[in-house]
């Protein structure tokens, strides 16, 4: 318990200190945020912007810790050694992965009340919905983006995680539904990218989060199947060294 | 086919007992019927060049590797199937630190003191290990010398019983390589197993209680080095310029004989040892010659080692 206690702890200190991981995780969704219910993207389904626009924060963000911040630094440290270099403490690789997760999520619930502070102070967002909806959609997004980080940084070069995690993330960004709505895009892009996980993420919450919620069987299976393909990928290619 | 230097087979006495390990990757055999054992208190050399399977014999000692075949003891353990138990117990330097390059020597010595049921305190081995000036220096400013005292502080904060080292002087200054084999020494005589791997022979030598020889994964010799380096006290050998005439050497009055082994490096036969120096001293003298090295019945590690493998020592 100690031993998971301290990396915790080191794991959370970790995330502060790399900047650039920050700067994608905490600083960017907010700042989107902010730009995009300015200028007032929202497709015509929603009455306001910021209906549209917070729930596809919220999944950016989590998206953002998981699939950029949490590859990078973990594909860096295997790469440093420090994988390896764990693995001959009495620190088990559960403890090391738990431990890892707890920081995913303690970034995760920064950036939720950063963001709903600002839609709540600026944008006049008030809570509606079904709230277990939207805290299950959450942490199922943070499971399957924590299992898409891994599977990115277990076996190939810290390089090449870095640049793959910050391509999928614009990719994700751009034409997953986030900031942009899908009925938007033309549909040779909308039809694919109706089954990346981001949006079906963004569907998933905007769904949860609406005056009239539901619970949205399909997007919430598409999710799911995202993180479970990842998650076995990661679980067979991880290396340690 | 080796004199392997086995007292007996008492593994509760070894610190570790290795009996024919095998570890192949593809076709090649990095490791192949590999049997020594490590007795506690001693500090014990693994020698061998880039290859011989030093650090995959290691890797297996500390549990990250499985071997194909053979058996393994450590502490009366199995390092895979009784992996947690053995981690608390043994201390483990790397090739690599494996710091993260922005937490700074105590912050990590912290981290792992909390990993350990009975641990060290971190700021004495930051003392030990000279680290003070830099204990709140981020990993990735410190020389690499410092990199290494820390991975060697590192190895230590969990009490070890066993202690294992991969060439841990490697990158260090001549300043720290001494205060590290005088580290290790203390902590020796406090009781302290050590095992470690090296490409230094003047580390194997001063340093070691037994050294082991292996190249292409297989046990060439293993026994004290003041035992590998002592050969007939019958020979006297020095070094001096090239091309010196062996024929008027051998005419010296106590010389049975004389070879140029290598250029510069010459071995002579004698039944009186002590005569032949003093002969061989004024005979130098006489002719302006400067003779060095002058040792009876002494070989370098080095010189044991080519003799044994046919090459030399390089990485």
């Amino acid at each position: 318990m100690k031993a998971l206690m301290a990396q915790t702890k080191m794991e959370l200190m970790l995330t502060l200190r790399q900047f650039e991981g920050m700067l994608i995780t905490v600083i960017f969704p907010p700042v989107l945020l902010i730009f995009f219910a300015g200028i007032g993207v929202k497709p015509s389904s929603a009455d306001r912007p910021i209906d549209f626009l917070l729930p596809g924060m919220l999944a950016l963000a989590v998206m953002s810790t998981g699939l950029v911040s949490l590859s990078i630094r973990t594909a860096y440290e295997r790469n440093y050694g420090v994988l390896k270099r764990l693995g001959s403490t009495p620190l088990s690789r559960g403890q090391l992965l738990i431990a890892k997760i707890i920081s995913v999520i303690a970034v995760d619930i920064l950036d939720i009340i950063i963001l709903i502070g600002i839609a709540y102070f600026l944008f006049d967002w008030h809570p509606t919905g079904a709230l277990p909806i939207a805290i299950f959609a959450l942490i199922l997004g943070t499971a399957t983006f924590s299992s898409f980080g891994l599977m990115l940084a277990g076996s190939v070069r810290p390089e090449t995680t870095l640049a793959a995690a910050n391509t999928l993330f614009f990719l994700f960004l751009l034409l997953g539904g986030i900031a942009w709505p899908l009925d938007k895009l033309p549909s040779f892009l909308s039809i694919p990218a109706r089954i990346f996980p981001s949006s079906a993420f963004a569907d998933a919450l905007r769904d949860s989060l609406a005056k009239n919620p539901s619970f949205s069987l399909w997007n919430i299976l598409i999710l799911a199947a995202w993180g479970v393909v990842t998650l076995v990928i990661a679980s067979r290619t991880f290396r340690w060294e | 086919m080796v004199e392997t230097g086995e007292k007996s087979t008492n593994t509760l006495h070894d610190a570790i007992s290795v009996r024919s390990l095998v570890k192949s990757y593809g076709e090649r055999r990095a490791v192949d019927e590999l049997s020594f054992s490590v007795w506690r208190g001693e500090i014990f050399a693994l020698l061998g060049p880039n290859g011989a399977g030093k650090t995959t014999t290691v890797e297996m000692l500390e549990g990250y590797r499985t071997p194909d075949a053979g058996e393994v003891r450590v502490l009366g353990l199995d390092p895979i199937r009784d992996g947690a138990e053995l981690k608390q117990r043994i201390g483990v330097m790397l090739q690599s630190a494996g710091v993260y390059p922005t937490v700074t020597p105590l912050e990590i010595l912290n981290l792992f003191h909390d990993f350990y049921r009975d641990a060290e305190d971190p700021k004495k081995l930051i003392e030990l290990v000279g680290l003070e000036e830099s204990a709140n220096t981020r990993f990735r400013q410190l020389s690499g010398g410092q990199q290494r005292r820390l991975a060697l502080a590192s190895a230590l904060i969990g009490k070890p019983e066993l202690l294992f080292l991969d060439e841990p002087t490697t990158a260090m200054d001549p300043q720290a390589r001494h205060m590290t084999w005088e580290i290790l020494q203390t902590l020796r005589d406090r009781g302290l197993t050590i095992l470690l791997t090296t490409h230094f022979m003047e580390e194997a030598e001063r340093l070691a209680d037994r050294v082991a020889i292996i190249d292409h994964g297989r046990l060439l010799a293993l026994e004290e080095p003041r035992v590998l380096t002592q050969t007939s006290a019958e020979e006297v050998q020095f070094t001096g310029p090239a091309g010196l005439d062996t024929a008027l050497l051998s005419r010296l009055p106590s010389a049975h004989g004389a070879r140029e082994e290598r250029p510069g490096f010459y071995v002579m036969q004698t039944a009186r040892p002590l005569d032949l120096l003093v002969e061989l001293t004024s005979w130098g003298r006489d002719r302006g010659i400067l003779l060095n090295d002058l040792r009876v019945g002494h070989e370098s590690l080095e010189e044991v080692f080519l003799r044994l493998t046919g090459h030399e020592l390089r990485e």
